[in-house]
């Protein structure tokens, strides 16, 4: 890679090159893993202007209504567009500074299109070889077995893409961009061309991908409830400025959360399967600072996963009702109240150990309650999804 | 009815002239239309004009312009005189070259058509699996405008066949040299050999009809295959 970007390169390109190749090396050594994203970008009718410091591991969902940016913000990243000024430093290398610009083609990364992107002219195999022919060889690459096995693609191998469904054809695009052997996974909302069913189809793959595969991944989405499943960390993204960033978690259980989530808002919490009742088909989940039960959902003792509590879940009372159907019914404290007067509506924080849940309730409940912060109070949980 | 040796002399230099000139337009007008096909430039306009300038004009026109160009006092025949090549007009090679810029846009727009169909997302994609822009060329548009590709041949094979007022006025009537089909036809109808002209005539006409029924068909296969494969 160095030597072909020697005889393309003029001499100043080449030393910046080396240099970026040491600091990758330095870089592993240290195991700093972030990736920085400066750009500012205008065009006609948008402007794009970010100063990101995104973990280097796990999967990062950038999200935001259409027309935030995601997809300008993913392919500046990629090298699809050069904006105007920009920084980019993806686990120590240097894929943009100054009037250095990596092309596209030389950057290792892996690109999901939101629609059907395999070569029409090849089979679906022949799509896989493309990017196997010219994967970066300095990666473990994955195995090709592995990659068909995961994504569950070996039957369909030899036909071509107008014989594939749109699920098919979206989980062959996944199994061509983890071929190419990526230090950077960029999906730009894989699932938005497809119908409900068919995402149902594909999550669980991206799913066992992310917990396989120790790829970092930025996943553009509109859909809280992908991003709920699958993020470990958030940009949240309001036209062309990052106005939320952090952790998936603490993003979703702030009151402020700058984009509106309506019927969708809740939080996520990780959790750990600590008993299963064979009786009554249920199952005991620990978070940090108290339990769940849900319905059983087969998984087994010991495993970590994340529930999704969703705010219009979670009805609020001062004491603790013996005689309800509800099967969770935690003790917390109460913390921020955020009051939608024009909704009559309300949302408010509840602390429950180490972990924050999100209720809605209407301003006449938090008056006949007398809400105030630090009240001691009793969450009444609905229902609880478990994501995965 | 039968063909005589200067008919056959003339079919064989038709279909070298056509070869030629076919095979050097598919390397000058693929870079130009993929230019056409891809620049912003203010220059793609005019240009564009340019290209199709041949389908307007009368060939009576560009042959007087390129008789004067390529003559010993124009500037491209200064230049071939200078190089010690002698002059163009009246020669196979001065048809070639006159024949090259009258087939131009036969050869340019097809393939400018199916660059434009393809869009940018094909060539994203290669580049995000690491193709360079060479590779991208060869492994994704070509084979993704073939029929483009086959079409330019086509029309600018049969229309270098076809043509008659630039040979007259560039080319001249030497056989062997410059005595293409259309130019012996001509002469067949001069000389009153109504039953020579026929013969010629008719294999002419049954060229063009085969060649126009090749490109419909190709084309109508493909737009069949590509309803078919919107699954």
């Amino acid at each position: 890679m160095v030597t072909t970007a020697g005889q393309q390169l003029p001499a100043w390109g080449v030393a910046l090159e080396q240099r970026v190749q040491s600091w990758a090396g330095a870089a592993s050594v240290n195991s700093s893993k972030s990736i920085k994203a400066c750009f500012q970008l205008r065009q006609a009718d948008f402007e794009l202007d970010v100063d990101l410091q995104l973990p280097g591991r796990g999967v990062t969902a950038i999200f935001g209504h259409s027309g935030s940016g995601k997809t300008t913000l993913l392919r500046c990243i990629a090298g699809l567009q050069k904006p105007r000024q920009g920084a980019l430093e993806v686990n120590g290398d240097t894929w943009q500074a100054g009037n250095y610009w990596l092309p596209a083609h030389r950057r290792p990364l892996g690109y999901v299109f939101q629609e059907a992107s395999l070569f029409p002219h090849l089979t679906a195999m022949g799509n896989l070889q493309y990017a196997r022919q010219r994967a970066d060889q300095s990666m473990p690459v994955v195995a090709f077995d592995h990659v068909v096995e995961l994504l569950g693609i070996g039957a369909l191998l030899d036909r071509p893409p107008d014989r594939l469904s749109g699920g098919e054809r979206q989980r062959v695009a996944i199994a061509r961009a983890l071929l190419i052997a990526p230090r950077l996974l960029l999906m730009d909302e894989p699932l938005a061309s497809l119908d409900m069913n068919r995402r149902r189809e594909i999550l669980p793959y991206l799913e066992q991908l992310k917990s396989e595969l120790d790829i970092p991944m930025l996943y553009v989405s509109h859909s809280p409830d992908e991003v709920a499943r699958l993020a470990d960390h958030l940009v949240a993204l309001d036209r062309g400025r990052a106005v939320a960033v952090g952790p998936l978690e603490e993003a979703l259980a702030r009151l402020d959360f700058p984009i509106r989530l309506g019927e969708e808002t809740g939080v996520v919490l990780s959790a750990r399967v600590v008993e299963r009742d064979p009786q009554w088909k249920l199952t005991r989940m620990e978070f940090a600072g108290g339990h769940l039960w849900t319905r059983d959902s087969g998984h087994r003792l010991g495993e970590a996963l994340r529930v999704r509590v969703l705010a219009r879940d979670i009805s609020l009372a001062t004491r603790h009702h013996q005689d309800s159907s509800i099967l969770n019914i935690l003790q917390g404290r109460v913390g921020e109240i955020a009051t939608d007067e024009a909704h009559g509506v309300a949302m408010v924080q509840i602390h429950i150990g180490e972990s924050v849940l999100v209720a809605r309730v209407t301003l006449r409940s938090v008056d006949h309650l007398q809400l105030a912060r630090g009240d001691n109070i009793w969450a009444q949980i609905k229902s609880v999804a478990v994501l995965s | 009815m039968g063909l005589s040796g200067d008919d056959i002399t003339a079919i064989w230099l038709t279909l070298k002239l056509a070869s030629v000139v076919t095979l050097l337009l598919l390397l000058l007008a693929t870079p130009l239309a993929w230019w056409l096909a891809r620049s912003r430039s203010w220059w793609k306009g005019p240009i564009s004009a340019v290209v199709a300038l041949p389908l307007v004009l009368p060939p009576t026109v560009l042959g007087f312009y390129l008789l004067l160009a390529m003559g010993p006092e124009g500037p491209v025949g200064k230049l071939t005189l200078a190089l010690g090549l002698g002059t163009l007009p009246f020669t196979f090679w001065g048809l070639v070259v006159a024949s090259m810029l009258y087939s131009l846009p036969f050869v340019v727009q097809p393939l400018q058509n199916a660059m434009e169909a393809l869009g940018e997302r094909p060539l994203e994609v290669a580049a995000t699996l690491r193709a360079g822009p060479l590779d991208r060329f060869l492994t994704v548009v070509l084979p993704l405008t073939r029929s483009g590709f086959l079409t330019a041949t086509i029309l600018g094979f049969a229309h270098t066949v076809g043509e008659f007022g630039v040979v007259l006025m560039i080319g001249g009537n030497i056989p062997g040299a410059t005595r293409v089909i259309s130019v012996q036809l001509y002469d067949h109808v001069e000389a009153l050999e109504y039953g020579q002209a026929h013969g010629l005539a008719a294999a002419m006409l049954l060229f063009s009809f085969l060649v126009l029924m090749m490109v419909y068909g190709y084309h109508r296969r493909a737009a069949v295959a590509r309803l078919g494969g919107g699954a």
